[in-house]
C-alpha cells in the first residue's frame, strides 16, 4: 500500500496575531500534530493525526488555537456519508475491525430529554433544600421480606448493604484502560462524597487498598487481579457479564499497555495482551451465574453484597429477573450509550437498547413478580446530568453509575481515541509522560465537585416535587411525563404524556 | 520564608511557567501577547524547566539562607533582603561578570545578554501581590509556594 | 368527568377524631359538631365518618357497607357474597331525608361470616380472604363499592358537607367509643360517593388531610403485594400501608410510625447504636413506604386511634385530653367546640404520633410510651 486515502478530519486554526511561539502546543500534543520549524522560526501543524482532543486549545496561553471540522468535503451524499466512506478507506488499508472509544455517538433519540419532571403548586408545598433537610441516603442490597424485631431491637441483621450519601457511583473502569491517577481521583472523590467507585476488570493496585471501603471490586471473564485480598478489600463485588458499549463482546488490553504496574495488578506477565473472553467460561447459564454469586458470597462470608452487571439487551427484563432469583443483591444495567475504552465501532453503534427502556422494563417486571425489593437496580449508560439521575430514579432505579461524566470532569474532551493509549489528558493512557498530566489531587477535587453540584441540583428538584427523601422518588413514575413519545413508548416507560 | 517547590510527579513539561514568568517580568504584566511581541528586549524566563522525559520539573532560585551569590557578587548588586529573605539582583549595579552563576549551586541564574549584560534570576515576582506567576499559572499543581517542603509529596 | 380511580384528584381537608380510652360508647353527635365548626376547610364535595363499637349485636361479624349504582349490580354482588360468605343479617343503611344530600346511591350493609371451608381451601388467613374479596369487588365489579369491611365498626360517607352527611346517616343514633370525621376539599369535582373519606380496610379506617408526593412510590410498592389502588387517593394508600405493616408484617406501632414518618438521618445519627441500627434497617427495608409531602392523618382501629403528621409538619393537627377522652383535629376550635376546657392541649411535632389505645387493648404494639408522649423511637 503506498498512498493512503485518509485525509485530516480536523483543521487547526492558529491566530498568528496571538501566537507567541511558546511551543506549549508542541510539548502537549502526544499525536505530534504541532511542531516547531527551526528554519521558519514558527510553530506549524500537520492535522492528519489530530483527534480534536482540545489539549492544545485549552493549554495555549494566548488562546491562539481553535480546532474545527475539516472544510474538506466529499461530494454530498445522504447515504454514503463521509463517515461511511472513510470507514471503508480505513478497512481497505488495514483489513481490520474498526475500533473506537467512549459511548455510542449516533443520533438516536435521547429518551431522558423526552421526559419532564413535576413540581408542586398550591395543593402541596415545595420544600426548600436550603432551609429543610433533604435526604439522599440510599442503600443498595437485598432487602429482607420482613424485619424481625424483638423488644425494640433488630433480632436478625439485614443482608449487607452499600450505604450511599448520594445515589451516584463511579462506574467500572479498569487500571489499564485508564491511568492510576484517574482511578485515584475517582477513589478519593468517592470517599469524600460518601459513595463508591468500581475497579473494572483491572484488579486493585496496591495504592488503592486504602480506599477499600469505597471500592466495588469487579470479577469479570478474564478474572484478572482476582485473589482473596482483592475480594476482601472491597465493599461489594460485581460480576461483570456485559457492558453497554459492547454487549456480547469481551475485552482486550494490548500488551503495550501492560507495563510493570498493570502486570502486577492484573497478575499477568508484562507486555502480554490481557484478553477478557466474551462470556465467562464458567457461566453458560443462569444456574452457573448463581453458583458464582454464591461462591463469591461464600468466599467473603456473606458480608458483602454481590452485584451483577449486564448490558441492556432486548430481553433484559427476563434476564434481570433471573439474576435476581440467582441471588444477586444488586443488578447493574448498562445502556447502549455506555462508554468504553475500546470497542468495535459497529458493535458500539448497533447493539443494545436505551437504558431508559431497559430500566423501565426491568423495574416493572421485578414488581410484577413481587421481587423488586430483593434486589437493587443501578443504571448506567450515559447519565449526563443531575436531571438524568432524577429521571432514572423516578423510573425505578436505586442509584446510577456515571463514568463518561466523571472522566469529562477529569478533563476528557470526548475525542473517542481512548484505545490509542495516547490520551493527552492523562486519563486513558499508561504513558508516564501523559499519566502525570492528571494530578489526582486536582482530579479528586473536580470529580467531588461534580458530585456535590449534582447533589445540590437533585435536592432542588426533589424539593420542587415536595419530596424530602430520595426513597420517595424511587419508582415514582407519576413525577414523570413524556413529551414527543409514541403511545407504545409511553406504555413501556409506564408514564403519562404531558398534559395528562 | 515562603519558597517555590516543584513536584516533579505532576510537572507536565508544558513550560507555561516560563511563559508567565516572561510576562510577569515584562512591562505588559496582563497581556501575554504584548509581553512577547512588544517587550524589547523580551525578558528571559527566570524559571528553568529541566526535562528528561518523562521526568521534568521547573527550577528557580532557592533564595538560600546562606546565599553564595550575594557573597560572591563583586558590585553588591546581588542582595538578600534581610526582612523577606528574597535574593534579588539590582540590574543597574550588575556588571555581568557571571561570578554569581559560577557559585550558584542550583544553576538557577541565567545570562541575559540581549541588552546590557546582566544576571537574570527569580525574584519571587516581588512586584506581584499574590503568588509568583509560575505557581499561579501552573496547570497541574506542580509548583507550590509555601513555607516548608510539607505537602510537596503527593 | 372522570371519577376517582380513573384519575388522581388532590384535595385539602379537615379531620377530627375522638375516643374514650375506657371503651365507653357515646353518640355520634359530638363528632358532627366538631367537624361542622371547620366547615370552611371543606367545599361540600365529600364528608364522612368512622365509628367503632357501633355494632355490638354483630360484633364478631364483618360489617360490609356497600354503595350500589342499581339493583342489578346488587344482585350480582349478593350472588358472589353468598358464595364466599354466610350473610348473618342485611338491611339498607338507615338514612334520613335531608335537603342537602342528593343523588345518594343504594346504600346497604351486610353482616357476614366467611365460609370456613372456603377459607381453608384458599390457604390464606381469614382476614386476607376478606381483603381479597373486598379488592375483587372494588376493582372488578362496575357499580358496586365496599366502603367499610371491619368488625363492630363502620364508615359512613358521601358527597356533601360532613355535617349534612352525619345527619343523613343518622349518626346521632349510633354509639361508639371512637369516632373520626372528615370534610373534603377536592380540587375538582367527580361527585362520587366512594371517593369520600374515610377510607377503610377491615377495621382500619383512615381520614387524611394532605397531598402526598410519595404516592407513586407507595402505590407501586403496595401493588407488589396484591393491593389494588382502585381510588388513586392518598387515603387509600395510607390505609394499605397501615394494613401491610401492621397486619401483614406484624410490626409494632412504633416501627410502623418510623417507616411512614421516619426520623431524619441527622436524628438517627444521634441515636444509640442499637436503636440506630433498627431505624436504619427500617428505612432501608421500608423506604418505599415512607410517606412524603404534607399529610395529617387519623387512623382508627378496633384497638384505638393514631394521629400522625408528616415529618416536617406541613399540615396542621392539634391534640387534647380530658379525663378518659382523647381528641385530635385539624384545628383547636374543633376540639374546644365539644370540649371547652380540655386538661391538656398540644400541637404534635412533625413525625410525632399521637397514640390513643384502649385500656384493654390486646395488641402487638410493643411500645412503652403512653398516648400523650412522644413515641420512643422518634425521640
Amino acid at each position: 500500500m503506498t498512498l493512503s486515502y485518509l485525509t485530516p478530519a480536523f483543521l487547526i486554526e492558529r491566530d498568528n496575531k496571538r501566537c507567541i511561539q511558546c511551543k506549549v502546543c508542541v510539548q502537549q500534543c502526544a499525536n505530534e500534530v504541532h511542531r516547531f520549524d527551526e528554519e521558519e522560526g514558527e510553530v506549524l501543524a500537520d492535522e492528519l493525526n489530530c483527534v480534536n482532543c482540545q489539549r492544545c486549545v485549552v493549554m495555549c496561553p494566548t488562546r491562539a488555537l481553535s480546532v474545527r471540522k475539516s472544510p474538506n468535503e466529499f461530494r454530498q451524499n445522504a447515504n454514503w456519508t463521509a463517515d461511511a466512506i472513510k470507514s471503508i478507506y480505513i478497512q481497505a488499508e488495514t483489513g481490520g475491525v474498526l475500533l473506537t472509544g467512549m459511548g455510542n455517538d449516533r443520533p438516536y433519540p435521547i429518551y431522558w430529554d423526552h421526559m419532564l419532571l413535576n413540581a408542586s403548586q398550591v395543593t402541596n408545598p415545595s420544600i426548600d433544600p436550603l432551609r429543610e433537610p433533604m435526604e439522599l441516603k440510599t442503600f443498595l442490597g437485598r432487602k429482607p421480606d420482613s424485619l424481625v424485631i424483638e423488644n425494640g431491637k433488630l433480632k436478625e441483621k439485614i443482608p449487607p448493604q452499600l450505604e450511599l450519601d448520594i445515589p451516584i457511583m463511579f462506574s467500572a473502569m479498569s487500571f489499564g484502560s485508564i491511568s492510576l491517577n484517574a482511578i485515584k481521583s475517582l477513589a478519593r472523590a468517592a470517599r469524600q462524597e460518601g459513595t463508591f467507585y468500581n475497579t473494572g476488570e483491572g484488579g486493585l493496585h496496591k495504592d488503592l487498598y486504602e480506599y477499600g471501603a469505597n471500592t466495588i471490586v469487579q470479577v469479570a471473564s478474564g478474572r484478572f487481579g482476582v485473589h482473596p485480598e482483592y475480594l476482601q478489600a472491597g465493599a461489594a463485588i460485581e460480576i461483570k457479564i456485559g457492558q453497554g458499549a459492547k454487549p456480547g463482546i469481551g475485552g482486550h488490553l494490548p500488551g503495550e499497555k501492560v507495563g510493570r504496574e498493570v502486570s502486577e495488578t492484573r497478575m499477568i506477565p508484562e507486555g502480554t495482551d490481557a484478553i477478557s473472553p466474551a462470556p465467562h467460561h464458567d457461566i453458560y447459564s443462569i444456574e452457573d451465574l448463581s453458583q458464582l454469586i454464591y461462591s463469591l458470597k461464600e468466599a467473603t462470608n456473606y458480608e458483602k453484597p454481590v452485584s451483577v452487571k449486564i448490558a441492556a439487551v432486548h430481553n433484559v427484563a427476563a434476564i434481570a429477573s433471573g439474576i435476581a432469583r440467582a441471588g444477586a443483591d444488586i443488578i447493574a444495567i448498562d445502556g447502549y450509550r455506555g462508554g468504553t475504552g475500546a470497542a468495535p465501532l459497529r458493535i458500539r453503534d448497533n447493539v443494545g437498547i436505551p437504558i431508559e427502556f431497559a430500566l423501565a422494563a426491568v423495574d416493572s417486571r421485578l414488581r410484577q413478580e413481587g421481587i423488586r425489593n430483593q434486589v437493587s437496580l443501578v443504571v448506567a449508560g450515559s447519565i449526563r446530568n443531575s436531571a438524568d439521575v432524577v429521571k432514572a430514579i423516578a423510573l425505578g432505579a436505586d442509584a446510577v453509575y456515571i463514568a463518561t461524566g466523571a472522566l469529562i470532569a477529569l478533563g476528557c474532551h470526548m475525542c473517542q481515541k481512548c484505545f490509542t493509549g495516547k490520551c493527552n489528558w492523562g486519563i486513558a493512557t499508561q504513558d508516564p509522560q501523559l499519566v502525570k498530566r492528571l494530578n489526582p489531587e486536582i482530579g479528586a477535587q473536580r470529580a467531588a465537585n461534580l458530585l456535590r453540584a449534582w447533589k445540590h441540583e437533585i435536592k432542588e428538584m426533589l424539593g420542587g416535587m415536595g419530596i424530602n427523601a430520595i426513597e420517595s422518588l424511587r419508582g415514582n413514575r407519576l413525577m414523570l411525563r413524556g413529551i414527543g413519545l409514541t403511545e407504545k413508548e409511553l406504555q413501556i416507560l409506564g408514564i403519562s404524556a404531558v398534559g395528562e | 520564608m515562603k519558597r517555590v517547590y516543584a513536584r516533579e510527579e505532576f510537572c507536565v513539561g508544558c513550560r507555561l511557567c516560563q511563559v508567565h514568568c516572561v510576562t510577569a517580568h515584562s512591562p505588559y504584566k496582563n497581556d501575554i501577547v504584548k509581553a512577547f511581541k512588544k517587550s524589547n528586549p523580551r525578558p528571559l524566563p527566570r524559571v528553568i524547566v529541566e526535562e528528561n522525559r518523562p521526568l521534568s520539573f521547573a527550577l528557580q532560585c532557592r533564595h538560600c539562607e546562606e546565599a553564595n551569590c550575594t557573597k560572591a557578587c563583586i558590585t553588591g548588586a546581588m542582595q538578600k533582603d534581610p526582612v523577606t529573605g528574597v535574593v534579588t539582583n539590582d540590574e543597574t549595579r550588575c556588571v555581568g561578570c557571571w561570578t554569581c552563576i559560577l557559585v550558584c549551586p542550583h544553576g538557577a541564574i541565567v545570562q541575559d545578554e540581549r541588552g546590557k549584560k546582566v544576571a537574570a534570576k527569580c525574584d519571587l515576582c516581588s512586584g506581584l501581590k499574590e503568588m509568583p506567576a509560575c505557581v499561579q499559572h501552573c496547570p497541574n499543581g506542580a509548583l507550590l509556594y509555601q513555607e516548608d517542603e510539607s505537602q510537596v509529596r503527593a | 368527568m372522570l371519577r376517582e380511580g380513573v384519575v388522581r384528584i388532590p384535595s385539602g381537608c379537615a379531620i377530627s377524631g375522638m375516643m374514650n380510652k375506657k371503651g365507653k360508647c357515646f353518640s355520634g353527635e359530638d363528632i358532627i359538631k366538631s367537624i361542622a365548626i371547620m366547615h370552611d376547610r371543606s367545599n361540600g364535595l365529600g364528608g364522612g365518618f368512622a365509628g367503632y363499637g357501633i355494632y355490638p349485636d354483630f360484633k364478631d361479624d364483618y360489617a360490609f357497607h356497600f354503595f350500589f349504582d342499581d339493583d342489578t349490580v346488587k344482585e350480582t354482588v349478593e350472588t358472589l357474597l353468598n358464595k364466599q360468605f354466610t350473610i348473618i343479617f342485611d338491611e339498607p343503611v338507615p338514612t334520613r331525608k335531608t335537603k342537602a344530600i342528593k343523588d345518594a346511591p343504594i346504600i346497604w350493609r351486610y353482616f357476614v361470616q366467611p365460609k370456613s371451608k372456603m377459607v381453608i381451601q384458599s390457604g390464606i388467613p381469614e382476614e386476607e380472604y376478606v381483603v381479597k374479596f373486598v379488592m375483587k369487588v372494588n376493582s372488578e365489579i362496575e357499580g358496586a363499592y365496599i366502603f367499610s369491611s371491619g368488625k363492630n365498626m363502620g364508615a359512613f360517607k358521601g358527597v356533601g358537607y360532613p355535617e349534612d352527611i352525619g345527619d343523613f346517616f343518622r349518626l346521632d343514633e349510633y354509639k361508639g367509643y371512637i369516632w373520626t370525621a372528615h370534610g373534603r376539599f377536592p380540587t375538582n369535582t367527580p361527585g362520587w360517593w366512594g371517593g369520600a373519606h374515610p377510607f377503610t380496610l377491615l377495621d382500619i379506617s383512615v381520614v387524611h388531610n394532605g397531598e402526598i408526593s410519595s404516592y407513586g412510590t407507595n402505590r407501586r410498592f403496595l401493588e407488589m403485594y396484591g393491593y389494588k389502588c382502585t381510588l388513586q387517593t392518598d387515603t387509600e394508600v395510607m390505609a394499605y400501608i397501615f394494613d401491610y405493616l401492621m397486619r401483614r408484617q406484624g410490626l409494632s406501632l412504633d416501627v410502623v410510625v418510623a417507616a411512614m414518618a421516619s426520623p431524619l438521618w441527622m436524628e438517627i445519627n444521634r441515636m444509640d447504636p442499637e436503636k440506630r441500627e433498627l431505624v436504619k434497617a427500617i428505612r432501608a427495608v421500608y423506604g418505599s413506604l415512607l410517606v412524603n409531602g404534607p399529610f395529617s392523618i387519623l387512623v382508627g382501629t378496633n384497638q384505638g386511634m393514631i394521629a400522625l403528621n408528616d415529618r416536617i409538619k406541613l399540615r396542621p393537627s392539634v391534640a387534647a385530653t380530658k379525663g378518659d377522652f382523647l381528641y385530635v383535629a385539624s384545628e383547636e376550635s374543633a376540639i374546644r367546640e365539644i370540649c371547652p376546657k380540655p386538661d391538656k392541649v398540644w400541637a404534635p411535632r412533625g413525625g410525632e404520633p399521637v397514640i390513643g389505645l384502649l385500656e384493654n387493648a390486646q395488641v402487638n404494639y410493643n411500645f412503652a410510651a403512653g398516648e400523650n408522649e412522644r413515641i420512643a423511637i422518634n425521640s
